[in-house]
C-alpha cells in the first residue's frame, strides 16, 4: 500500500510526462507521430486519474478513467489513424516554421500558466493540486498548436488536445466533473471528430488539399 | 369611470383579430374585403369613442394591464391629448379601410391575407403608441408600427426600387427610435421608473430637460419627416400601395406629432423658449422647402410626400409658437397656436388620405403614375375627380373647407407674437409669418399642378380612355374623407371644441371655440371671427344666382370648343402644359435649393427628347458623407477579418490570455 505521498509524486511525475508529450507534440512535423503522441497524452491521463481515484477512494473516478482509456487511448486515436489512411494523408508533413521560437513562446506560456495556478491551487484541497499549473500549460501549449499549424487534421489534434488538458485541470482541482457531464463531454467529442471527418473530405474535394490556407480564398471582399 | 379605456382596449384587440382571421383564407380576396369593412367599423367606433369622451370634458383614465415583463406590466392612459389623436386615427382610419375594401386586388405583390394581418397590425399599434403609458409600451408599440409599416411599403418586394425605399426607411425609423429610447432614459431622471406618470414627477435640471427634448426631436423628427431626416418620406410613400401611404402620411406622421407633443407639454416639467423658437425654426424651413420640392415633382404620389412634408413643417411650426407663447406666460396665445396645430394635424390626415387615395385610383385605373403621362381624368373618372377635389382645395387652404381653417388658426397666433418680451424674435417673426404665407401660396400653386393635370385638360395618353371610375367601396372611402373636410370646414367649432379638451388639461387654458352658435372667435369676437358656414351660404348663393342667370336669363347653350387656338387648328393633347412646365417657374426662381441635371436636345436632333433629374442637395450634402464614413469605418474594421483560420484562433488565444492576467491580477 503505497503512502499518498508516494502517490502524489507519481502524479507529478506523470503530469511532467504529460507536459512533455505537449512540447513533443508542438515540434513534430508528421500527422501519424502527433496522433501517436494523442493516444499516449491519453495513457497518461488514464493512469493518473486511476491514481487519483485509488487514493481518494471515490469509485466513481474509475468509471471515468475507463472511459478515458476506451475513448482518448483507443477509439479516437483508432479513428483519426483511419481517416488519415483513407485521405491518403498517412505520410503527410507540415513545414513548420521556427521551432525554437515556437518552444519559447511555449515555455513563456508554462511559466505564465504556473504563476496563474498557483493561487488557486492554495485553495484546492486535492491530492493533485500541485498538477493543476501543468494542465493549464497543457491547454495553452495546444492552443499554441493550433494557431502554429496549417493542416485541417492536426487543427483537430489540438482540439483533442485541448480537451485532455481540461480534463486534467478538473480531476486535479476538483476530482473531476460530475459523471453526467463528463459523459457528455464524451459523447460531444466523439460526434466532433465524425463531424470533422466528414469536412475533411468535403475540404479535400473541395481544395485538393487539406492546407487550411486554402480558405482564406473564401473571404469575401 | 374606465369604461371609454377597456372599450378601446377591445376595439384594438379586435383590428389584430381580425388582421388574424385573414390567415384563414390566404389568398382570399374576398374574406379579405370583408374584414377591410369591419376594420372600418371598429376604426369608426374608436372615432366616436374618443370624440365621446373628448365631449365629457376628458378626464384621464389609467390601466394597468397584466401583460409584458414581470414587475414591468403595460400601462395605459386615456386622457384628451390621446383622445383626440384617438379621433383622428378613428375618423381617418375608417375612410382608409374602407376604400382598401376595394382597392387591393390579389395578384399584386404580398397576398391579401397577409396585407389584412399587416395592416391591421399597423393600424393597433398606431392606437397603443397614442394609448400607452409608460416608455416600455410605447416602445414595443413603436416599432411594431414600424416594422408593419415596413413591410407594407415593400409589399411588392419583387421590384429593387421598392426594397432600397423599404430599407432606407427602416433606417430612418430605428435611428429615430433609438434617439427617443435615449430621451425616455434622460426623462425618467435617475428615479429608474419608466412609466409615465414617473416622468411627470421627475424633476430635471434645464441642461438634462434640453437634452431630453432635442432627442425626442431628432426620434420624432425622423418620423415624422422634418428637414433634413425627410428622405425616406419621398422615397417611401410612392413605393407603398396607396392606402398605406395614405395610412402613413395621414396617420403615422401625426403618432409622431402626438410623441412631441406629449413629451414636451406633459412629461416635461420645464420648457425654455428657444426650443420653441428652433422648432419654429425648423417648422418653417420644413414647410417652404417640401412645397417647393412639391412644386416640381412629376411624380403625383411623390409630391403628395413633399406636400405631407410642407404640411408637418406647418403643425411644428404651431407647436413652436406653442412653446414660445407658454414660456413666456401668454398662456391664452398659447392654446391658440396649439388649437392651430391640433386642428391642422387633423385636416391633414383627413386630405392628405383622400389625394393619396385618389391617385391609389387613378393608378389602378390608368397604371400610371407619372403626371406626364396623365391627363383629362375628370370625364373618365368624374367620381374620384369630384371627391379629389374637395381635398384639393382643403390642403390648398381655400375656405369654407378644413385646410382654411387651420393655416388661418395659425396667422392668427402669428399676429400675436408682437406681445413676446423677446426683442430680437420680435424683429424675426414677422419674417416667419412672411415664410408661412408664402408655403400656403407655394401649397395652392402645387395644388393647381395636380388637380390641373391629372384630372384637366386632355389625355396625354390614347390608353386613358380606357380608364375606370372607381367601385363603390373606394367611392365610399373617399367620400367619407371629404364629408369629413367639408364638415370640420364648414364647422370648425367641433374640432376647436374637442382641441379645447386637450389644450385644457395641458396648458390650463383654452381658446374659445364659439363666439356664437355659427362664428368662431377664438381669442375676442372683436380681434377676428369667421364663420364657415355663413360663408358656404354666401358662396353657393352666389355661384347659384350666376348659374341661373347664365344658364336661364342669358343665351343658355352649352358649346363644346377649343379654348383658345391661336389661329392654329391642328391641337394635340402634347401642347398642354405639363407638369414640368408647372413647376419651371419655381425651379427657376428657387433654383438655389436643388441640384439639377438637365439634357437639353440640340436644335438638329430629329427625335429630341428633353431630360431633367432634380435631386436633394441635403442628400449628397448630410447622407452620402455619413454613409461614406460609415463605409470607411467599416472597412477599417475589416481588416480584423484577414480570413485565416490561425490568426482568428491567435485572437480567441489572445483574449483568453487577457482574461487570465485579468484574473490573476
Amino acid at each position: 500500500m503505497p503512502t499518498s505521498h508516494l502517490i502524489a509524486q507519481v502524479l507529478n511525475v506523470l503530469a511532467a510526462g504529460l507536459l512533455l508529450i505537449s512540447f513533443a507534440m508542438l515540434s513534430r512535423r508528421r500527422t501519424q507521430r502527433l496522433i501517436t503522441l494523442l493516444a499516449w497524452q491519453g495513457a497518461i491521463l488514464f493512469l493518473s486519474t486511476c491514481l487519483v481515484a485509488h487514493s481518494s477512494g471515490l469509485s466513481e473516478i474509475y468509471y471515468s478513467a475507463a472511459l478515458t482509456l476506451m475513448l482518448k487511448v483507443i477509439a479516437l486515436p483508432w479513428i483519426l489513424h483511419r481517416l488519415i489512411y483513407q485521405l491518403g494523408a498517412q505520410w503527410d508533413s507540415e513545414p513548420l516554421v521556427n521551432i525554437p521560437a515556437t518552444m519559447l513562446v511555449g515555455l513563456v506560456l508554462v511559466i505564465f500558466a504556473f504563476g496563474l495556478a498557483q493561487p488557486i491551487s492554495m485553495l484546492a484541497t486535492t491530492i493533485t493540486r500541485h498538477t493543476l499549473g501543468i494542465a493549464l500549460a497543457v491547454i495553452l501549449l495546444a492552443f499554441l498548436m493550433m494557431i502554429t499549424r496549417r493542416k485541417a487534421i492536426t487543427q483537430v489534434i489540438g482540439f483533442l488536445a485541448m480537451e485532455n488538458g481540461l480534463f486534467f485541470a478538473a480531476t486535479s482541482a476538483t476530482y473531476g466533473m460530475p459523471m453526467v457531464i463528463e459523459l457528455g463531454i464524451a459523447l460531444d467529442l466523439l460526434v466532433g471528430v465524425f463531424i470533422l471527418g466528414i469536412f475533411f473530405f468535403q475540404i479535400r474535394e473541395q481544395f485538393d488539399s487539406l492546407d487550411l490556407h486554402h480558405l482564406e480564398s473564401l473571404k469575401e471582399d | 369611470m374606465v369604461h371609454d379605456l377597456r372599450f378601446l382596449l377591445i376595439l384594438v384587440t379586435i383590428w389584430v383579430v381580425l388582421g388574424l382571421a385573414g390567415l384563414l383564407g390566404l389568398h382570399s380576396i374576398r374574406l379579405e374585403r370583408l374584414l377591410f369593412l369591419l376594420g372600418a367599423l371598429v376604426a369608426f367606433s374608436v372615432a366616436v369613442l374618443a370624440g365621446m369622451f373628448l365631449a365629457a370634458g376628458g378626464t384621464a383614465q389609467v390601466l394597468v394591464l397584466p401583460l409584458g415583463l414581470p414587475d414591468l406590466p403595460f400601462h395605459i392612459r386615456l386622457d384628451a391629448l390621446s383622445a383626440f389623436f384617438l379621433l383622428l386615427v378613428g375618423v381617418a382610419g375608417a375612410g382608409i379601410s374602407t376604400f382598401a375594401a376595394g382597392y387591393f386586388r390579389s395578384g399584386e405583390g404580398t397576398a391579401p391575407a397577409l396585407l389584412g394581418l399587416q395592416y391591421h397590425v399597423f393600424l393597433a399599434s398606431m392606437a397603443v403608441v397614442i394609448l400607452a403609458d409608460d416608455a416600455y409600451l410605447f416602445m414595443v408599440a413603436w416599432e411594431t408600427m414600424a416594422l408593419s409599416s415596413y413591410f407594407l411599403v415593400t409589399s411588392q418586394h419583387r421590384i429593387p426600387d421598392i426594397r432600397r425605399a423599404g430599407f432606407l426607411y427602416l433606417i430612418m425609423a430605428h435611428v429615430g427610435a433609438i434617439c427617443i429610447l435615449l430621451s425616455f432614459g434622460v426623462l425618467q431622471g435617475g428615479s429608474w421608473q419608466f412609466t409615465f406618470d414617473a416622468m411627470r414627477g421627475a424633476s430635471l435640471t434645464p441642461f438634462w430637460a434640453t437634452t431630453a427634448f432635442l432627442l425626442a426631436l431628432l426620434g420624432f423628427g425622423a418620423k415624422a419627416g422634418l428637414v433634413p431626416l425627410h428622405v425616406w418620406l419621398p422615397e417611401a410613400h410612392p413605393a407603398a400601395p396607396s392606402p398605406v401611404s395614405a395610412m402613413m402620411s395621414g396617420l403615422m406622421l401625426k403618432t409622431a406629432i402626438y410623441g412631441m407633443l406629449r413629451i414636451s407639454f406633459d412629461l416635461l416639467h420645464v420648457r425654455l423658449w428657444w426650443w420653441g423658437a428652433l422648432l419654429l425654426a425648423l417648422g418653417l424651413f420644413s414647410a417652404l422647402y417640401g412645397a417647393i420640392f412639391a412644386a416640381v415633382q412629376t411624380d403625383m404620389k411623390r409630391l403628395l410626400a413633399y406636400s405631407s412634408i410642407e404640411n408637418i413643417g406647418v403643425i411644428f411650426t404651431g407647436i413652436g409658437l406653442a412653446i414660445l407663447f407658454e414660456t413666456s406666460g401668454l398662456r391664452l396665445f398659447a392654446a391658440l397656436a396649439f388649437t392651430a396645430a391640433l386642428v391642422h394635424a387633423l385636416n391633414h390626415a383627413l386630405f392628405k388620405s383622400l389625394l393619396f387615395l385618389a391617385t391609389g385610383s387613378v393608378l389602378h385605373a390608368t397604371k400610371q403614375r407619372s403626371l406626364g403621362k396623365l391627363g383629362g381624368l375628370i370625364r373618365h373618372m368624374p367620381w374620384v375627380a369630384t371627391l379629389a377635389l374637395v381635398g384639393t382645395l382643403s390642403i390648398a387652404g381655400l375656405p369654407p373647407l378644413n385646410g382654411f381653417v387651420s393655416e388661418w388658426l395659425l396667422l392668427q397666433s402669428f399676429l400675436f407674437t408682437p406681445q413676446l418680451p423677446h426683442a430680437f424674435l420680435n424683429m424675426l417673426i414677422p419674417l416667419g409669418a412672411a415664410a408661412l404665407a408664402l408655403t400656403v401660396a407655394l401649397a395652392a400653386y402645387v395644388m393647381v399642378k395636380f388637380y390641373g393635370v391629372i384630372f384637366l385638360g386632355q389625355p396625354r395618353e390614347a390608353s386613358l380612355a380606357n380608364a375606370r371610375d372607381a367601385n363603390w367601396l373606394e367611392r365610399l372611402g373617399l367620400g367619407w374623407l371629404a364629408l369629413g373636410c367639408i364638415v370640420i370646414g364648414v364647422l370648425p367649432q367641433l374640432a376647436l371644441r374637442s382641441a379645447a379638451a386637450v389644450t385644457g388639461t395641458l396648458l390650463g387654458e383654452s381658446v374659445r371655440p364659439s363666439a356664437t352658435v355659427w362664428w368662431i372667435a377664438p381669442i375676442a369676437s372683436g380681434q377676428a371671427s369667421y364663420s364657415g358656414l355663413i360663408l358656404l351660404l354666401g358662396i353657393v348663393g352666389v355661384v347659384g344666382v350666376a348659374f341661373v342667370l347664365v344658364r336661364f336669363l342669358a343665351h343658355g347653350r352649352v358649346r363644346r370648343t377649343a379654348t383658345w387656338d391661336c389661329g392654329y387648328p391642328w391641337q394635340t393633347s402634347r401642347m398642354q402644359d405639363t407638369a414640368e412646365g408647372f413647376g419651371q417657374p419655381i425651379r427657376h426662381m428657387f433654383g438655389g435649393f436643388f441640384r439639377m441635371e438637365r439634357d437639353l436636345p440640340s436644335p438638329t436632333d430629329r427625335a429630341p427628347r428633353y431630360r431633367i433629374h432634380i435631386e436633394d442637395r441635403l442628400w449628397r450634402g448630410i447622407y452620402l458623407p455619413i454613409a461614406r464614413g460609415v463605409q470607411r469605418l467599416a472597412d477599417a474594421i475589416g481588416v480584423v477579418q484577414s480570413g485565416r483560420l490561425s490568426i482568428y484562433l491567435l485572437y480567441s488565444f489572445l483574449t483568453l490570455i487577457a482574461l487570465l492576467i485579468f484574473v490573476l491580477l
